[in-house]
């Protein structure tokens, strides 16, 4: 049949031949390595949370909230609320974590972003640690960033604000990566909220000691390393581990 | 490169209760497509996704130029192209956003070949618009583009020409055929079967 067509197709035939050989120019492209498709997966996530601002806001406004309606709610006394300064600079922030872990991975497993991922020929690994990394530097990092302003607000001497933002900043990172795990685990799940907060609570239970901790050693201007220090093992203990996790529960829901 | 070949042996699927796939059996060779046919819910993306490796059948394997995909999932990946039945754009970014990151994670892009693959889809116009304010014939396309741009010698498409008008239905064609005289490979799921404008087409019709 095409054949009989000849005269038209080779008369329409300059038309398709550019783009042929456009195209066996791009098989001749090399194709990217695992660290430029990581640095790819965290731009991308970073544009598109300063496209949507308000999500990006949401876990720092809590934040803000919790730690400034403390000083309402309990008493103005300075020496009390910096007695609870630990607990409360804490709790504010490992459950304004955990309030941006449902975004984490949502989108992109509802928009095919992840199935393209696992199908891209790249290590799946390398481009959820770049998740998490974006996930860090949007939610722990600014949360690191807001903790002075929330400590001295709770009567916090600023000498201790050096060690406090180290132990949120640090501990933040352990909490993003223990939620990659969580929420990669319940993607297949609608409105996960509950099971997530399940799953994730009780392994982010040793940030918290640690992390409160180190604060409370900060404030009384105690030396704070020994606690801050192992804040930074579970840190590299979680960079080493989560994003493999991480990587064979996206595998296992995609299927 | 000469020998590439794509083997599906007996394949065997159950989903639950349900004997999704029964045996699918299918040897495609260079520049020869394959569109996969069937009523809705006969396993047309359950099979497609069984053969990019998604999922794991329960019997049967399928073979790349003789080895078992399973052997190495990563390098077989890398030769092929999946489209689902969404395209996975971001809507918050814009059509020419989405192909830089999305093909830029799997091959080097250069500003010209992404220009050149939207003007081919026809999406040049709209390709500084985000995703979310274009219709879904309009992502399609966009989609189209970026499978074309990860020159890869296997496709694997599901339903592309969903949503798209009778020139966007022509698009397809074209394309497929383009990556076919290439020496491509494409499998197919389409529910009304390819234009007749596709040469070397085998049709395997799934059982409802």
């Amino acid at each position: 049949m095409s054949g009989l067509e000849s005269p038209a197709t080779r008369t329409l035939a300059p038309v398709p031949t550019p783009l042929v050989r456009g195209a066996s120019r791009a098989r001749a492209a090399r194709s990217a390595d695992a660290i430029e498709a990581a640095r790819l997966a965290l731009l991308r996530d970073l544009q598109l949370a300063f496209r949507k601002r308000s999500q990006l806001i949401q876990p720092l406004a809590f934040f803000a909230m919790v730690t400034l309606l403390f000083p309402l709610a309990v008493s103005p006394e300075l020496s009390r609320l910096r007695e609870l300064a630990p607990g409360v600079l804490w709790v504010g922030a490992l459950l304004a974590s955990l309030l941006a872990l449902e975004f984490l991975f949502r989108d992109d497993a509802y928009d095919g972003t992840l199935e393209q991922y696992a199908l891209s020929g790249q290590p799946l690994t390398a481009l959820m640690f770049a998740k998490t990394l974006a996930h860090w530097l949007l939610t722990g990092l600014p949360l690191a960033l807001m903790a002075p302003l929330a400590a001295l607000s709770l009567g916090v001497a600023p000498a201790a604000l050096p060690g406090i933002v180290a132990a949120v900043a640090v501990g933040s990172v352990t909490l993003s990566l223990i939620g990659s795990i969580g929420a990669s685990l319940t993607l297949g799940i609608k409105r996960s909220g509950a099971l997530l907060s399940l799953l994730t609570l009780p392994l982010s239970l040793p940030v918290l000691i640690f992390g409160a901790r180190a604060t409370q050693l900060a404030i009384h201007g105690a030396p704070y390393l020994a606690p801050l220090e192992l804040l930074g093992a579970l840190a590299i203990l979680g960079i080493t581990l989560a994003p493999l996790a991480a990587a064979a529960a996206v595998r296992i829901n995609l299927e | 490169m000469p020998s590439e070949r794509l083997e599906v042996e007996n394949l065997h699927l159950w989903r639950g209760e349900r004997h999704v796939l029964r045996g699918v059996h299918f040897v495609l060779g260079r520049g020869a497509c394959l569109e996969v046919c069937g009523a809705n819910g006969s396993g047309k993306t359950t099979l497609l996704r069984t053969l990019c490796g998604l999922i794991y059948p329960e019997e049967g394997r399928v073979l790349w130029n003789g080895e078992n995909v399973r052997r190495d999932l990563p390098a077989f990946h890398a030769t092929l192209a999946y489209l689902g039945h969404e395209p996975p754009l971001k809507s918050d970014l814009t059509a020419r956003e989405n192909l830089h990151y999305w093909i830029g994670i799997r091959r080097q892009l250069v500003a010209e070949d992404l220009t050149a693959a939207l003007a081919r889809v026809g999406a040049l116009p709209f390709c500084e618009r985000q995703v979310r304010t274009l219709s879904a014939g309009q992502r399609r396309r966009v989609a189209l583009a970026g499978i074309a741009l990860l020159a890869v010698p296997l496709w694997l498409l599901d339903e592309p020409a969903t949503n798209l008008d009778a020139e966007g239905r022509d698009l397809v064609a074209d394309l497929i055929c383009e990556q076919l005289a290439r020496g491509g490979m494409v499998v197919a799921a389409v529910h009304q079967g390819l234009p007749p404008s596709v040469g070397n087409v085998t049709r395997l019709e799934l059982a409802a």
